[in-house]
Order: C-alpha cells, then structure tokens, then sequence
C-alpha cells in the first residue's frame, strides 16, 4: 500500500507518480489522504491498479480514468469520472453536479445521491446511483445505461440518443423526447447485471425503463415546439 | 467563475473564531475570483440609535481624522471612528438618509458601502489574502459573515463594483453569476427609493431584496419572489442583522456547497473553503437544490 498524504504532496505530484506507471507494475494500491475537497484528483491514470481517496474531492477526481479502480471515501465535487473510459469509480457519499459527464465506458458507481445533471453526455459509460439524482440527468446520453434506485429531478434524459435510463423511485418529469418503454428480459438482465456489479441490492424487475422517442434526431418542423 | 462564501455561528455570542476561518475560506476562493476580494462581518451592535457605517474614499491614505472632526459638528459621532487606509467604520447618531446627504454635500467622494446596527463592508481590488491583511479580518470576531473573490463578467474590475453589495439595513448580498434583467429592475427600484452606487448587476440583486423587505416580506419570502423577478443565472448568499440565506437559479447553473454542524452553517462556492473549518469533516454536507430558499434566523 502506497500512501500519498495530500497535505504534505501537490495534487500534480501525485498524478505524475500515478502517470508513470506500466500497466504490469507492483504498485497496485493506493491510499491517498486529506484530499480536503482538492481538484483532479487521479486524473487521466490507465493502469489496473487499486485508489482509495479518505476524504471529500473537489471537481473531476477521476476524469478520463481508463483500467484503475477508485473508491472515493467521502463526497466528490463536480464532474466525477468526467470521461472515465473503463474501469471504476465509485463515490461512497453524494456526487455534485454532472457525474460521470460524457462517459465512454467503464462503471460508476454513487452510493449516495447525485446532483444535476449525473450522465449529461454520456457516450457509452454505466452509472448505478444507489440514491436520487437531479435534473436533467442523462442530458443528450448518446449510449450506455444510467439505473437510478431513487428518484429522478426534473427533465430526465432530455434529448436522449440511445443511452438508457432505469429509474426505481419517482420521476418529477421526463425532458424533450424521452419517454417510457417496456421493461422486457433483457432490461431487467442489464439492470441486474449492474446492479451486482455494483453491489446494491435492489430489484431489478421493479425498475422502469425510460429511452429516446427518436423524433428530434433531425430536424422535422412539426417538432419545431419541442426543440 | 467567482468565488462566495458565508459562515453562519448559530450562538449570538459573537467568536473570535468568525474572522480568521472566514479569511481562510477565502484564501482557497482566490483562484476563483482574482480580480477582487469583499467581505461583510456582523459584529459588535452600535449603541442604541446609532448608525454603523462602512465608508470608503478614493485614497487609502485618506485623512478620516479630518473627516471624522467635519461630520462629527454635523452629525454627532458614537465612539471612536475606526479607519483602515481606504475604509472606515464610523457609528453616528443619525439616519442613513442623513448621512447620505451630509456625503454628498460636503464629501462626495466617500461611497457608503455598508450601514446598519451590526454589519461592516470591506471589498477592494486584489487577492484574498491582501484584501483580509489589510483590513484586520483575521482579528475580527462576530457572529456571521459573508465573503467574495470576483471574476468580473458584467461590468468593470473596481473596488465599487466589488461584492459584497449593502443596499439597505444590515443586508449584504454576495453572488456567483450574472443576471440579464438587471438595468429595467434597476430603473423600477430606483422609483421606490432603493439607491444605487454602480451599473453591477449584483447591486441591482441586493437592492431588489431590500426593496421586498422594506414591504414587510421575511428573507425567505422576498428570496421566493426572486426567483420570478430575477433573470439569469445566481447562486446568491445574503446576510442579514440575524439571518443568513443562500437561492440558487431554478437550473442550478452555478455551484455551491452547504455544511451544517452544531456550532454553525457553512456555505461556499467549493468544498476546499469549508475544509478549512473546524469539524468540517463530521459536518452535514450537501448540495443545496435548484429553485430552493435555505434560510437560517438567530433567535
């Protein structure tokens, strides 16, 4: 176990350890201390190696993560896993706004609730946020899978390509051309398959399945009022 | 960008601790908000029927004892007047109408950048640390502050037009972002009375809840009737004599952090300034909703 302590060490001293790293190396496990709600966070790291933050993040902590697994112990500022490829990210708190924002791949993972916004952009990445999340979540999702266990804020999933949105709680409204589907086998498989890998006990058949109506995807003047 | 910050101590016991914790929340602003750096701190109560007054001259090697002998013969003062450089807190036994006269009289280069029975407003051009060495922040104790590192976007980098923005009785307000409906609120407030000293549209904010206090409405209400009268995008924290309030714009466009603990509510713009606090870590920390008035009163 390797401890960085960030009241002794710059953020950028850490993230150049982390950068140098070969993908076959020994340092696989990370503990960094008193992160004191410090930005960037293990930013950009594309090793399979293993990070625990002890402590609140500021913005982006885990942006553009590819291989590692990060476990935030605390809440994380703005923008977490922004751009995460693959690995994980997990969040033990509440996550600010835009959560895992133009993901590509990989887990996330919120055991708290996320803020406005979780999944605006996303291109590919699962988000499992065991609370709520806020409004216009999953905003122009373009792909991958957003399964929230609590309620959804305002304007969900507005403009949705072909992300898709499962929601256990409440929805207060759904945005411009998002709109409720059928909850077949496959979407239950896919939530369970999440779910699991998350580790948050919930039952996948009782979700409901919200994706693109597909009108807004070109331009239609009779749509011209939902633009 | 922007930086804002409020430190509410639930006790009416003032603490020494209010103004060295508010400087360091402040410090870890600065990269927010280079262009300036204001604070207001409710402190001390002015004896009874007097006015407490932050004022501010063009110089900060002003000659306030001259100034303090002037307008004492006309406006009888109420203890010692307290100068730093550029600013000055002097207690009168006067209205704020009449002060505001007897200024633009006699000194019309002094500004009344805070009035009241408790609050006191400093702001200038600079950095964190710079602004709160020069004006003892780190000496002051009280009850409640507010705090702003600025990154002009609607009008120019001066000391005037630096938050926090004090329009009417102990109310301050400090704000993260900029409104479009600013100049028409400005010209219809200025028909009920409220004064300007700017073209900022945070003044215009500020003068906006006056205005509704001055019609009887709580904080919390006249924050409501905002929202549908202010346009553009806000996170907004306001003091007042006794009570500390934060509203964000119904799309939460520009970011905030609340913590609450025992001992006091915090509120800043990024989680790094409420580190610094004592028990910060054990705190109640969340993200205050779109569209949602979070109010605290002292009894």
């Amino acid at each position: 176990m390797i401890e960085i302590d960030l009241s002794k060490s710059t953020v950028r001293e850490l993230n150049q350890r982390l950068h140098r790293l070969d993908p076959g190396t020994n340092e696989a496990n990370w503990r960094v201390l008193n992160p004191n709600g410090a930005h960037a966070i293990a930013v950009g790291v594309t090793v399979p190696i293993e990070i625990e933050i002890q402590g609140h993040v500021g913005y982006y902590c885990g942006g553009m993560n590819a291989a590692a697994n990060v476990l935030i112990a605390g809440h994380a500022g703005t923008g977490v896993a922004e751009n995460i490829m693959s690995g994980t990210v997990r969040v033990r708190g509440n996550a600010a706004q835009s959560a895992a924002a133009s993901g590509r791949g990989g887990l996330v993972i919120i055991d708290g609730d996320a803020s406005a916004r979780c999944g605006i952009s996303m291109k590919g990445v699962d988000i499992v946020v065991a609370g709520s999340v806020g409004h216009m979540s999953a905003f122009m999702g373009q792909a991958g899978t957003l399964v929230v266990c609590g309620d959804a804020g305002p304007g969900l999933g507005d403009s949705i390509y072909e992300a898709e949105i499962f929601v256990l709680g409440k929805v207060a409204s759904l945005g411009a051309d998002c709109v409720e589907r059928a909850l077949d086998d496959a979407a239950i498989a896919r939530v369970a398959r999440l779910l699991d890998a998350a580790g948050i006990g919930a039952d996948s058949g009782r979700f409901r399945r919200y994706g693109s109506a597909r009108l807004l995807y070109n331009f239609h003047i009779d749509h011209a009022a939902q633009y | 960008m922007c930086g804002i910050v409020g430190l509410f101590f639930k006790a009416r016991m003032a603490t020494p601790l209010l103004g060295p914790l508010l400087a360091g929340m402040l410090r870890e602003m600065g990269e927010r908000g280079p262009d300036s750096t204001g604070f207001a701190i409710y402190g001390d109560d002015a004896p009874p029927g007097g006015l407490k007054t932050s004022l501010h001259a063009p110089d900060s090697a002003y000659d306030w004892p001259a100034f303090a002998a002037e307008i004492g013969a006309a406006l009888p003062l109420l203890g010692p007047m307290r100068p730093y450089g550029s600013h000055a807190v002097v207690t009168l036994a006067a209205k704020h109408d009449d002060l505001h006269a007897w200024l633009a009289q006699h000194r019309p280069e002094i500004a009344i950048f805070g009035f009241g029975e408790r609050i006191e407003v400093f702001k200038e051009v600079g950095l964190p640390d710079a602004v709160t060495g020069r004006f003892g922040l780190g000496q002051r104790n009280g009850t409640h502050a507010l705090g702003h590192t600025r990154m002009a976007t609607e009008s120019a980098v001066t000391t005037e037009h630096s938050h926090p923005f004090a329009t009417g009785i102990d109310l301050c307000l400090v704000h993260n972002g900029s409104l479009s409906n600013h100049n028409r609120l400005r010209r219809n407030l200025e028909r009920e009375g409220i004064r300007f000293l700017t073209d900022n549209d945070t003044e215009v904010a500020s003068g906006y809840l006056t205005w509704r206090l001055s019609q009887g409405m709580s904080l919390k209400a006249a924050l409501e009737a905002a929202l549908g009268d202010l346009d553009g995008f806000y996170t907004f924290a306001v003091g007042t004599r006794d009570g500390f309030a934060i509203l964000r714009d119904p799309i939460a466009c520009k970011p905030a952090v609340l913590a609450e603990t025992d001992e006091w509510v915090a509120m800043a713009t990024e989680y790094r300034a409420i580190a610094t606090l004592p028990g910060a870590k054990d705190a109640r920390i969340w993200e205050p909703r779109p569209a949602t008035v979070y109010a605290w009163q002292r009894q």
